[in-house]
């Protein structure tokens, strides 16, 4: 029993974080219809910042969160000026291999910076509390609290502000919007840069998680989450949340009762199994397509 | 069309830097190293390349190598595999027919070494790897008999997991054991095999034998299965960017036991990802910098000087290599790929900084002690040595 709780525990840690990251690529594609291929590495981008923050400028953990989500906003900000804006009303094809080319460019150019892995110092004391065979590490508790925190404020954000109405609103329809005197560019940037920010959190909450990164890190988590964003129901929020939670269960589950070579191949299946009997995804509703 | 024309431009210059490079000298000898400068383990490839900058330096400065009448320098070129194996192929192709170099050395990484190994065997030209552990890195991949132009410098993983197994029961008296590894990669996956089958035929039980894959990063899930299983002691043949994370999940889910690891771990950026979480753990390596020969000691001390660390196993054992391929050029007495290859499989044995390595007849793999170190403060120290 205990053993079913431990795994559900690193369940949930897990889940939180590709959760967090899932909702970067739902935002993107909620608002512009295309995949955000680089946000795996804006992901990894995050976790560097979070190195260089403790490292050199020895800020503890809530300036770093801070600093970290806002540098990795402005940064998914300056790229949707750069590189998707102007393709905007190119195919869709052509702003993916855009993003698949930024992605590349960042890890790249964070690679060029020193191709070491880097160790992220504790940034917060970590105590483990042992009930009889049952660990709970204070770390875990704050990477679940704080995760779902934040994906309540987003939450928060899309449903109830003007904002977030006017984000929903260009989702569904990008030509009628700016009639109604809504400046789209504004809200994609201020999509970007939450949808981004969240991913400079995860990718935060991952470095003091798993205290060794690279430069290739944000690549299997960035496929996962893009994973967890289509089974939730790409596009919706709410979806990502329930995707992430998903994938981190059915990963850890299946590691803990199959032996863990099968992990990935179970897993994926399972998801596969999932998709073919919802194709929109969980929570994903069917669009037809506008002649 | 003016875009048309800038590319063409463009294109024309590019082709002339590529072109302007290929200028050959007779006077030299040109060395290929092929390391693992970028990817998942670039202290590996730091290592070894400035042992073999280091290597080249000592003979060029000596006025190079004589062969016949002539001296010859030697020219290194060093071609970075990325921690990819598509890329140490293409890179040991590029040494081989654009670089033509009289023989290679490198790629460290079991994993990347078997795509160059394959490369350098059917163009027969000399491969010498310091580093790779698997014993498939010399066997041919379809015959399984030995390769004629791959030779190694390190001993290889059935001699490495036996001697950790019978570590953990004989000198730990550790008789109940779970191993964690990556099974996406060469070395890690042989050398877990090894070890479960050697620590089993000598009386040890292994209680959980988990899997993970390459670039994983949370390893909750099996941890948590392998406190289930209550073991003495946890091996983790894993590169040493990796280990950090596993000993500190361990920690972090109430795991207490010791862990022992094999060559991989033998890098100080362990200790430096790893800070405490690693003291008072042991592993198997190639050669123990703290307990060594005179030879060894003034390689460790001008390695020392010239870079301010002291060198790593990676280091010691491609500084070997090249000494082994010096002793091969100069009894070939001539700058020819097959006369080095005949040359080198001549060389019976050969006293390097890492100990001394014998060569059986046809076969690239030495015969050679390891040690065992225990990571102390943060300090790798001499335990133990164990002999073929």
């Amino acid at each position: 029993m205990t053993y079913i709780f431990q795994q559900s525990l690193n369940a949930l840690q897990l889940g939180s974080i590709y959760a967090l990251i899932a909702l970067g690529y739902t935002m993107v594609y909620g608002i512009l219809t295309m995949i955000n291929f680089a946000h795996g590495d804006l992901f990894m981008v995050g976790a560097f910042f979070c190195f260089l923050l403790a490292v050199y400028f020895h800020l503890s953990f809530v300036p770093v969160l801070l600093l970290s989500m806002l540098g990795v906003a402005c940064l998914g900000v300056i790229i949707e000026r750069l590189a998707y804006k102007p393709l905007r009303n190119a195919p869709r094809v052509s702003a993916i291999i855009t993003a698949l080319g930024v992605g590349l460019f960042l890890e790249n150019f964070t690679l060029a910076l020193s191709p070491y892995p880097k160790h992220i110092p504790p940034l917060l004391e970590n105590t483990t509390w042992t009930f009889g065979t049952l660990s709970i590490s204070s770390l875990q508790i704050i990477i679940i609290v704080l995760s779902l925190v934040l994906m309540l404020i987003l939450d928060f954000i899309v449903q109830r502000t003007k904002a977030g109405m006017a984000m929903r609103a260009i989702s569904w329809d990008k030509t009628i919007v700016p009639l109604m005197g809504v400046s789209v560019d504004k809200i994609i940037s201020l999509t970007f840069a939450i949808g981004t920010g969240l991913g400079g959190a995860a990718g935060v909450m991952y470095g003091l998680a798993y205290p060794v990164i690279d430069p290739y890190m944000g690549i299997m988590v960035g496929w996962k989450a893009f994973i967890c964003a289509v089974i939730g129901g790409i596009g919706n929020v709410r979806g990502a949340m329930i995707g992430g939670f998903i994938l981190g269960a059915v990963e850890i589950m299946v590691g803990a009762f199959f032996p863990s070579t099968y992990r990935d191949f179970v897993a994926f299946t399972l998801l596969l199994i999932l998709l073919i009997v919802r194709p929109y995804g969980i929570l994903g509703k069917p669009q037809p397509q506008k002649v | 069309m003016k875009k048309s024309s800038i590319l063409i431009i463009l294109l024309v210059i590019l082709s002339l830097g590529i072109c302007g490079c290929s200028k050959d000298d007779s006077s030299q000898i040109k060395i290929g190293v092929i390391a693992e400068l970028t990817g998942d383990v670039p202290a590996v490839g730091a290592s070894c390349k400035n042992a073999a900058e280091m290597a080249v330096q000592e003979v060029n400065d000596s006025g190079g190598i004589q062969l016949g009448d002539k001296k010859y320098k030697i020219k290194l070129i060093i071609e970075d595999n990325a921690g990819k194996a598509d890329q140490s192929a293409s890179s040991a192709q590029k040494l081989i027919t654009q670089q033509k170099v009289t023989a290679i050395v490198g790629p460290n990484v079991s994993r990347y070494t078997l795509p160059a190994a394959e490369i350098a065997e059917s163009a027969k030209v000399v491969l010498i790897t310091p580093w790779s552990t698997a014993p498939k890195a010399t066997l041919d991949s379809k015959t399984g008999a030995s390769k004629k132009y791959v030779f190694r410098a390190c001993f290889i993983d059935p001699f490495q997991g036996g001697v950790l197994a019978k570590f953990a029961l004989d000198n730990l008296k550790l008789k109940k054991a779970a191993v964690l590894y990556d099974v996406a990669s060469e070395y890690n996956k042989g050398i877990a095999e090894i070890f479960k089958e050697v620590y089993e035929k000598n009386g040890g039980k292994i209680v959980a034998f988990e899997t993970y894959t390459t670039n994983d990063k949370d390893f909750s899930s099996q941890l948590t299965k392998i406190k289930q299983a209550a073991p003495d002691v946890i091996f983790l043949p894993n590169y040493y960017s990796e280990v950090p994370l596993q000993i500190q999940q361990a920690k972090r889910l109430g795991i207490t036991v010791p862990f022992i690891g094999s060559d991989s771990w033998g890098s100080e950026e362990l200790v430096k990802l790893c800070g405490k979480d690693c003291n008072d753990y042991y592993f198997s390596t190639h050669y123990a910098a703290d307990a060594s020969t005179d030879a060894t000691k003034k390689f460790i001390a001008s390695y020392k000087t010239k870079y301010g660390t002291t060198p790593d196993d990676v280091a010691a054992l491609t500084y070997d290599s090249f000494g082994l391929l010096w002793q091969a050029l100069k009894t070939a007495g001539k700058n020819d790929r097959q006369a080095v290859r005949d040359a080198l499989a001549k060389i019976p044995q050969y006293e390097g900084v890492t100990g001394n390595m014998q060569f059986k007849e046809g076969s690239g793999d030495p015969v050679k002690s390891a040690v065992i170190l225990k990571i102390k403060d943060g300090k790798f120290t001499w335990f133990a040595n164990a002999k073929p």
